[in-house]
């Protein structure tokens, strides 16, 4: 088991290293630099713009601006933010609390209804409910973002009046920021009104950010039920007369769950992806929202630093999910 | 007790302190605005952008300001100035009432005073000030206003005297210094902060003298602000403020009629019909003090001479374009300035549609059967020009008109101005909008031989224009200005190195029940004589 965690591990630093080449090829194959992003109408006389550029060593060649970069993140060090002046890893520290508890509340969204979803329409295959859902998660799973959140805006807090429109918690409550988990801090901070407030503001991006994970969990929970439902140990099962719930539940699900746990991990990635756009129609302030500022303000720092943060994240959680695979399924390890 | 419980009792005590606040601030008025974006600071000095100059706008006052709703200057840190007749010598007289604002860090021991003016103006003048460097150090506004070459010394006559001493008269220089980035900050503030070893702190956790004191900060979020009662003027009518932050046009507008903000700028021109039909909102309006201008590179042919640049003036339906593109948010432009700001002359005529009287021309030109030509396009919207690529298709058709077959050009926005600043171009389309609404603000940096070196992308220098905005500028006699800029714009018609296109209108969408807003000349919101009903 300890070697396959090392090499593991070891195929990490190269995805790491390419990560942070390919984020810093890509971000200066843009046109544009962080200098010229701030320029007005009024433009710049050329050599305010050469001593700007100098000063912040985009004169250099290009190699050499990579190596420079890659220097300073190998000491932990992930810069500052051009716009804001405030430390990539602080700002980052900050913002990712909201991301993480809105990915966690679309995760559990998902698989709290996609599972068993995906589950039942197994166990009744060809009814109109498994043709339901079947459609339903197609249409579910290639639902575009953000049209997906503007129509639900405009349907249950324009229209109806239900759900707040954006953010986290309403602006006439005032948190102090503690854990930075917005459910966590109305908690303590003992604020029925201010909690309620939170856990409204949770709907819409989590039905919104969820909606394709969900879709994608019940297919794929759909699938491997149907195909562990054929295998010889339920037809085992059923000889020895166990209860249905038993077998389904116990032998098939838990068995199915194997294909699933792997589709939820890799849907982690996919999932922040996703919160870029959730974040920017939600107001919400998180990493999508900061990532995306980034890219129109060129701020290479953050867009460096924040992609290779969440790269960082993905890789992390892949790594959890091999591991786990391993553990529910010991022959992965040989 | 327990470590653990003690903490947990204590962290108990707090949140309930802060829950406790929670339901004060619910209580009290407050207003929401939905603010486009997220500031890069609290430092107007070294912003830029719209967005982060209206995040301080409530915090920083500077000597001078301009009067809401107009572009009149008028007092605010200095209560009176004087020039002296050589124009070279500003004294400002320093209010004595006005005091700083305090946060956990910092509780002041005097009011606002000559040395805090002084402070200012030497952290952005002076490279060995501990403060130059501080969040980044670009003073950007501060050099493009010319301030480095204009600005001798600033020297403190007394606790409330301060002499400005400039290099060559500059009858603009009291607007100037109207604008934000001359905001004043407190140098007791600075010390203690530096003291402290934390002077990037003065940019973050502000302290000012306005009517409204920085509270908190969620990046990304929210922006609070409650009302600072030690305000030397009318207190701000609204307990506590606060921004939220919604970058998406729609979704603002969304927050406004749910009532969850109270006043959202920038609103989609598509979405202007719905807002004035409903009866919960109210919709504002103001002439934008702006320009969009297609600019000929009068440095390449054909367009050095000024018959081809009148006859693509005579080829293009400028009324069809405000028709299909501005949508009756704006008017046709005939000068450089918009028809709001003093000098502005009127008595120019407007180059009259006619595409046969410029199809002669063209020929007189040499040009019979036209020719072929570039027709640059702004790949984003701006407040001056509301989709260039649809009015470059509507210029494309008229040009075809006359035989000028125009080539619509584009490239990603700081791409676009580099290679327009550069003169790449051959007609290109870009736009102003004003700082200070002193018409200088418009005629040196548009159209100046200086401005023809770098910012200007129409390359056109003209001695006698040049000389009329030149002497204009030295000279603070409003009437004798005036005709100096009028002369100017008669001068430029002349030559024709711009074709204008429109002035905008700006719009400002709130709820039914706010009163006392007034839309500023110059960009930006003042809070303070707003109420709710």
């Amino acid at each position: 088991m300890l070697r396959y965690v090392l090499r593991r591990v070891m195929l990490v630093v190269p995805t790491f290293l390419g990560v942070t080449l390919l984020s810093f090829t890509l971000i200066h194959l843009v046109p544009g630099d962080p200098i010229e992003a701030r320029v007005g109408e009024r433009g710049i006389a050329p050599e305010r713009l050469a001593a700007l550029r100098h000063e912040f060593g985009y004169d250099q060649p290009i190699w050499q601006q990579f190596l420079d970069y890659l220097w300073q993140v190998l000491h932990g060090d992930l810069g500052v933010s051009l716009v804001t002046h405030r430390g990539v890893w602080a700002e980052f520290l900050m913002l990712f609390p909201a991301t993480i508890e809105l990915a966690l509340c679309a995760i559990s969204f998902a698989v709290l209804i996609g599972v068993p979803l995906g589950m039942i329409a197994g166990l009744r295959r060809g009814t109109a409910f498994d043709f339901g859902l079947i459609g339903v998660s197609v249409t579910g799973a290639s639902m575009p973002i953000f049209w997906w959140g503007l129509m639900m805006i405009l349907i249950f807090s324009v229209g109806l009046g239900w759900t707040p429109v954006s953010g986290r918690i309403s602006d006439l409550f005032f948190i102090e920021p503690w854990s930075g988990f917005m459910t966590i801090d109305c908690w303590w901070a003992e604020d029925d009104g201010a909690c309620r407030s939170t856990w409204s503001h949770l709907i819409l991006p989590t039905i919104v950010l969820g909606t394709i994970p969900l879709a994608n969990f019940a297919r794929m929970t759909r699938s491997a039920m149907l195909e562990v439902l054929g295998e010889d140990y339920i037809r085992t099962a059923r000889a020895k007369g166990l209860g249905s719930l038993r077998i389904n539940v116990v032998h098939a699900l838990r068995n199915a769950l194997i294909p699933v746990v792997t589709v939820i991990g890799l849907s982690i990635g996919g999932l922040l992806g996703g919160a870029i756009l959730t974040e920017t129609i939600f107001a919400w302030p998180g990493i999508g929202h900061w990532i995306i500022e980034s890219i129109q303000g060129r701020d290479y720092p953050v867009l460096q630093g924040g992609t290779l943060l969440v790269a960082v994240i993905v890789i992390s959680v892949n790594l959890g999910v091999d591991m786990l695979y391993s553990v529910l399924n010991p022959r992965i390890r040989r | 007790m327990s470590i653990p419980t003690l903490k947990k009792t204590a962290l108990l005590a707090a949140g309930a302190l802060v829950a406790s606040l929670g339901v004060a601030q619910a209580q009290n008025k407050t207003l929401v605005y939905c603010s486009e974006g997220s500031p890069e600071n609290f430092n107007p000095m070294i912003n830029t952008t719209g967005t982060s100059l209206q995040a301080s706008r409530p915090i920083y006052q500077g000597l001078t300001t301009f009067v809401n709703g107009t572009t009149n200057v008028g007092p605010a840190l200095a209560e009176k100035w004087e020039v002296s007749a050589d124009g070279l010598t500003y004294t400002f007289h320093l209010r004595r009432n006005a005091k700083w604002h305090s946060n956990k860090n910092f509780k002041p021991t005097h009011g606002f005073n000559a040395d805090d003016v002084v402070f200012s103006f030497d952290r952005q003048a002076n490279d060995a000030n501990p403060y130059h460097k501080v969040t980044g150090g670009g003073y950007d506004y501060w050099n493009d206003m010319n301030m480095p070459k204009l600005l001798k010394s600033v020297t403190k006559v007394d606790d409330y005297t301060v002499k400005f001493t400039l290099n060559v008269p500059q009858a603009p220089f009291i607007a100037n210094i109207a604008m934000p980035f001359a905001s004043i900050q407190s140098k007791e503030y600075a010390d203690v902060l530096l003291k402290m070893g934390k002077p990037e702190l003065i940019d973050q956790d502000p302290i000012g003298t306005g009517p409204y004191e920085f509270v908190q900060y969620v990046k990304d979020a929210t922006i609070r602000y409650k009302r600072f009662d030690g305000y030397y003027g009318p207190k701000a009518k609204i307990p506590n403020l606060v921004y939220s932050i919604n970058k998406d046009a729609a979704v603002r507008l969304a927050k406004l009629r749910a009532n969850e903000c109270q006043i959202s700028p920038f609103p989609s021109p598509a979405d202007l019909p719905s807002i004035r039909a409903d009866k919960n909102l109210q919709l504002l309006s103001q002439p934008g003090l702006n320009v969009g201008y297609l600019a000929f590179n009068t440095l390449k042919k054909p367009f050095d001479d000024p018959r081809v640049r009148i006859a693509i003036n005579m080829a293009i339906d400028k009324k069809a374009i405000l028709a299909a593109v501005y949508q009756g948010a704006g008017q046709v432009a005939k000068n450089l300035i918009p028809p709001t700001m003093w000098s502005y002359n009127d008595k120019v005529e407007d180059f009259k549609y006619d595409p046969a009287a410029a199809k002669k021309l063209l020929a007189e030109a040499g040009f019979p059967d036209g020719f072929e030509t570039d027709l640059w396009a702004m790949p984003v919207q701006r407040p001056y020009n509301p989709d260039a690529k649809r009015i470059a298709e509507l210029m494309q058709a008229d040009l075809a008109k006359i035989g000028v077959k125009a080539k619509i050009v584009s490239y990603e926005w700081g791409e676009y101005r580099k290679r327009a600043q550069a003169g790449d171009h051959m007609m290109a389309q870009l736009g102003w909008s004003g700082d200070n609404g002193d018409p200088d603000n418009f005629f040196a940096v548009l159209a100046s031989c200086a401005a023809a070196k770098s910012g200007s992308i129409t390359k056109w220098c003209n001695k006698e224009y040049d000389d009329l905005i030149t002497k204009a500028a030295t000279i603070s006699n409003v009437a004798e200005r005036t005709k100096l800029y009028e002369q100017a714009q008669v001068v430029m018609h002349k030559d024709a190195p711009y074709l204008f296109i429109a002035h905008s209108v700006v719009f400002q969408p709130l709820r039914a029940n706010v009163t006392g807003y007034k839309i500023s000349a110059v960009g930006g919101n003042d809070f303070s004589e707003i109420d709710l009903k």
